[in-house]
């Protein structure tokens, strides 16, 4: 069974459609990366997964939970307060402008949800955050304050800070765009090596050489809807449809 | 003129006007919290009477307020305040709407990415403010405050139109009966006095608060 199921889902954003229908599956282990041209509706997808914008229309199940069905006038019906929380406990989303919170250290940045959502130990979640910013190669920054790091070392930093919830998916909305290119490499890494280590995620990029080799399976979408999906080999040598093909091709010839 | 009578008076006043800036402030930017957290309500009838109250505050003269509400009162609704109570409750109103519009254009100003990055996190809505916004609020309203706690020291002053003994009526008296400009130079020595202060208080917290940007 998949962990992530999200079917048919519409949205609009003052009357002009993001969202027409789209759906993904996600099963346990698996990377999926969601390419496309910008205004596609890949961010709002995944927005709408970790219920940060609601759905018109569609369903979306987590981890065997339902956040939200059709009802009986055919909108969205949410579930209740307390599955929707539950629901985004299972789900980690690592933003493009990595959004870290710039009054706490690197180490309060990782600690502060474990300890005031989950009610973690304070010493436990130091001690849990400082190996994950080990295993980010930022161990000697946990005293540091945002403003001071790198944009890469920032990302990495929320990256940990999202791990640190231990989340059974992880959802990155364009990791890399805000980066120097010099700097995307040392992301691109730490995501290679979250797959390595079988973390469930869901990629939307821009970086195509990264969107091919980490990933188990490729979705392409171009104006709100799922034009092509299948394995890497599938989408980017063989492509079926005009657009993922004409997409790809600015890419190939640069 | 006897210089230690004028200077025992004119400290004693001063008690007064330091009394009315520290009431004040123990009530105003508590208020003026609530009051920016109804301005940005979305329930209109919320919102519109906090909008209504804010543009009474700014829009007429304090000093009218203070009359009004000294005077005016008692024909309305048959409550006679004393002096200085009356001048307290006009100046926390009238300050809590000027601190409700820096804390809401404070509150503005914390990125939406901040409030999408708690979300995820888990964060309820109260912690999301009280740990993740308001800290960086108070960071980035510092400097208007600073000019708002300037003002107030001022402001006292005008609380002799009701007749509070303050600071400038105490000094004004000494100057009609010696005919001497001198307690003019010794109030503003101490309004300066009181204003040195305050503003090495905000000294201080804005070089706490420069750990982070």
């Amino acid at each position: 069974m998949p962990i992530l199921t999200a079917r048919e889902i519409y949205k609009s954003f003052d009357g002009a459609g993001v969202l027409k229908g789209v759906s993904i599956e996600v099963e346990k282990g698996e990377v999926l990366t969601i390419i496309g041209p910008s205004g596609s509706g890949k961010s709002t997808l995944l927005r709408c997964i970790a219920q940060l914008e609601t759905v018109d229309r569609g369903a979306i199940s987590v981890c065997g939970d339902r956040l939200v069905q059709n009802g009986k006038d055919r909108t969205a019906a949410y579930s209740d307060r307390a599955t929707c929380s539950r629901i985004s406990r299972h789900i980690g989303l690592v933003f493009q402008n990595f959004n870290l919170f710039p009054h706490f250290s690197v180490l309060r940045n990782i600690t502060e949800a474990p300890v005031h959502v989950l009610g973690k130990k304070k010493e436990e979640a130091e001690a849990a955050a400082r190996e994950l910013l080990k295993k980010m190669e930022l161990s000697d920054k946990a005293d540091a304050y945002p403003y001071q790091l790198s944009g890469g070392q920032q990302q990495r930093v929320s990256i940990a800070r999202a791990l640190a919830m231990d989340p059974d998916i992880l959802l990155f909305d364009e990791p890399t765009s805000a980066l120097d290119p010099e700097l995307t490499g040392e992301i691109l890494k730490v995501i290679r090596e979250l797959a390595a280590e079988r973390m469930t995620m869901v990629i939307v990029t821009h970086e195509m050489a990264f969107a091919r080799d980490v990933a188990d399976r490729v979705v392409f979408m171009a104006d709100g809807a799922v034009v092509e999906e299948g394995t890497p080999e599938q989408v980017f040598d063989n492509a079926q449809s005009r657009r993922t093909k004409s997409f790809l091709s600015r890419f190939s010839e640069s | 003129m006897n210089y230690s009578i004028l200077l025992s008076q004119m400290l004693e006043a001063s008690l007064m006007s330091l009394r009315l800036f520290f009431s004040t402030l123990l009530f105003s930017v508590p208020l003026g919290l609530l009051v920016a957290a109804g301005r940005r309500s979305r329930v209109k009838l919320v919102s519109w009477p906090v909008r209504i109250y804010i543009l009474l505050m700014r829009g007429t003269p304090l000093m009218l307020q203070l009359l009004f509400i000294f005077y005016g009162l008692k024909p309305l609704t048959g409550i006679q305040l004393d002096r200085v109570f009356a001048a307290q409750v006009a100046f926390i109103l009238n300050y809590a709407a000027y601190f409700a519009e820096i804390f809401r254009g404070g509150i503005d100003a914390v990125p939406r990415g901040q409030y999408e990055a708690a979300k995820v996190l888990g964060f309820t809505r109260r912690q999301t403010f009280f740990r993740i916004v308001l800290p960086q609020v108070c960071k980035m309203i510092l400097p208007p405050m600073s000019n708002e706690f300037i003002n107030l020291v001022k402001d006292t002053s005008l609380a002799q139109v009701i007749g509070v003994t303050e600071l400038l009526r105490v000094t004004s008296d000494w100057v009609s009966s010696a005919v001497s400009m001198v307690p003019f130079a010794v109030a503003a020595v101490f309004y300066l006095a009181m204003n040195a202060v305050v503003t090495r208080c905000f000294a201080v917290a804005e070089k706490r608060l420069d750990y982070y940007r």
